[in-house]
């Protein structure tokens, strides 16, 4: 899934600026369930622009609603009538989400509540872990069923690098937490599947063309459009 | 202007500040370790053009490093002006590499985003672009003129700088163009090369929006020029360059002409028709000159264009 994390309310209420109606957008898909851009995190931002709006004597007016997905066109059909009466869209969803908001809804301006931050999974409740950095041309059937692109925090092919040390890798989180060396864990699953010699594979430089380095991405299945 | 309130006190920069007519080459490095290529190059340059750009990697291929070129430029006689881009280079490297050009005595340096890895040898490249050229510019300023690293950090003492950025005046929007050169002025840019002109009105029209903002007061600007050697290579331009622009009445010039000695001498013809036209705009400052493998073509230009001899600056 995708993950994000709410903005900071100042940032936030610096992007809506002096507009006076307001439309906070949830989405209902993946930031609803990392907690962070459904409709009950719509409805709680709006509140709180709200509460500001008051404060401030600022005459704002904040409404909220939740697309089911605000990725797909049909689905923001749904959510029009509600966008139509805004100065300004605050847009819940992630990167995705917001982008389509603002084509759907062009010139409207549609601002982010939330930072995108990753195609992660929640490995307990309320903790999310990075898991795909979408390169284009998976490797892990080679790995172990571990990414290397994004788990090792120099995306190493063919190994750990020296700062690995008793599982861990040599970089922490921000927060000072300690992060897993992938390749410690491709070790370890290797031999546990009695693949050991997969270690041994060198691989080529990795074709960062297929990644966004090679520039926007399309993908186009002919074989599923309309006839 | 004495010595030391140059900002890098290089040969370019003197001529510009000056407010002399200023010409510049260009030189590719061999995609080899031939570093005998930039020699033979560096040479044949010498006493014509008063400094000459060391492309970085340009289209995206891999040659000899722009610095270590500019260097046996330098020890050759010829001052340098290295392109740098940001295509290959995150801010630590771009930085190391700035402060190793200084103590090699290379103090030109022309800020590019750089042609993307798609369009060179090594597509499967990752692209790196920490910084844009804008970025880089700033960066490059506040290293010269506060003694800063990127992250702030003090550094003593700081490398000099001549501070380029190149501009395209047929890019799209239109509009923006000039905007862009602001922004680059405002991050810390001295003096501007621009892509190739072969639209010579259309970088007129350009040229009455800079002025109309006042910025070829505030900017060095040095109008880009490609010598042709034939009609093939217009036509590639044409289609394949982008953000080039070479309109038809070119393309019907240099048609017809036997490919050779008689068409080399057309394209020639028509460069110096190009840079006596060009030196009459209003805050054009200088020529840059970019015989794309045809070094050789330079003197001849210069000389027919009547830019012979360069200024000796003290």
């Amino acid at each position: 899934m995708i993950t994000a994390e709410r903005k900071p309310l100042d940032e936030i209420l610096a992007l809506v600026g002096d507009k006076k109606k307001v439309l906070v957008a949830g989405c209902d898909t993946c930031v609803a369930i990392c907690l962070t851009g459904g409709e009950k995190e719509a409805e709680i931002l709006a509140s709180e622009l709200r509460i500001k709006a008051e404060q401030d004597g600022t005459g704002a007016e904040v409404e909220h609603t939740a697309a089911i997905r605000q990725c797909e066109w049909e689905y923001l059909d749904m959510i029009a009538d509600k966008v139509k009466d805004a100065d300004i869209v605050v847009s819940m969803a992630c990167g995705i989400g917001i982008q389509s908001m603002a084509e759907k809804f062009a010139p409207r301006i549609v601002v982010p509540a939330v930072n995108t931050n990753m195609l992660g999974m929640p490995q307990e409740h309320a903790v999310w872990l990075e898991r795909c950095g979408a390169c284009g041309e998976c490797v892990i059937g080679e790995t172990a069923g571990i990414c290397p692109v994004v788990r090792c925090s120099k995306s190493l092919m063919n190994g750990p690098c020296g700062g690995s040390h008793g599982g861990k890798c040599e970089v922490t989180t921000p927060e000072k937490e300690e992060i897993d060396c992938a390749w410690a864990l491709i070790w370890d699953r290797l031999k546990e599947q009695g693949r050991e010699e997969m270690m041994l594979i060198n691989r080529p430089p990795k074709n960062w063309s297929k990644s966004s380095s090679g520039g926007p991405r399309k993908m186009v299945r002919e074989e599923a459009k309309p006839v | 202007m004495t010595a030391t309130e140059y900002k890098a006190g290089t040969n370019l920069e003197k001529i510009l500040s000056e407010g002399k007519f200023a010409v510049t080459g260009e030189c590719g490095p061999p995609k080899s370790a031939d570093g005998s290529v930039i020699e033979t190059k560096a040479k044949l340059l010498g006493g014509f053009v008063d400094a000459v750009n060391i492309t970085d990697n340009q289209t995206a291929v891999v040659r000899i490093s722009s610095i270590a070129s500019g260097y046996t430029a330098k020890q050759n006689g010829m001052e340098p002006i290295i392109q740098m881009t940001c295509r290959d280079r995150n801010r630590l490297a771009m930085q190391a590499d700035l402060l190793g050009a200084h103590t090699l005595g290379i103090h030109n340096c022309l800020c590019l985003t750089g042609d993307h890895m798609s369009f060179g040898n090594h597509p499967e490249a990752k692209g790196v672009h920490d910084l844009d050229a804008i970025n880089l510019i700033k960066m490059l300023k506040d290293m010269r003129d506060e003694h800063k690293f990127q992250n702030g950090d003090d550094m003593d003492p700081a490398p000099k700088f001549y501070i380029g950025c190149a501009e395209n005046p047929f890019g799209d929007p239109f509009e923006f163009r000039s905007i862009r050169l602001k922004k680059k002025i405002l991050a810390g840019a001295d003096f501007m090369q621009t892509q190739c002109i072969f639209n010579v009105p259309k970088f007129k029209k350009w040229m009455e929006e800079v002025r109309a903002e006042g910025l070829h007061q505030e900017i060095k600007i040095m109008a880009g020029l490609t010598p042709l050697k034939g009609v093939g290579g217009a036509r590639y331009m044409k289609n394949f360059v982008p953000g080039m622009d070479v309109p038809d009445e070119i393309i019907d010039r240099m048609t017809g002409i036997e490919k050779g000695p008689a068409s080399h001498a057309e394209g020639k013809k028509l460069a110096v028709e190009m840079i006596k036209e060009l030196a009459e705009v209003e805050g054009v400052a200088g020529v840059h000159i970019m015989a794309v493998e045809w070094e050789e073509a330079v003197p001849e230009i210069v000389e027919s264009a009547g830019l012979l001899p360069r200024p000796t600056v003290a």
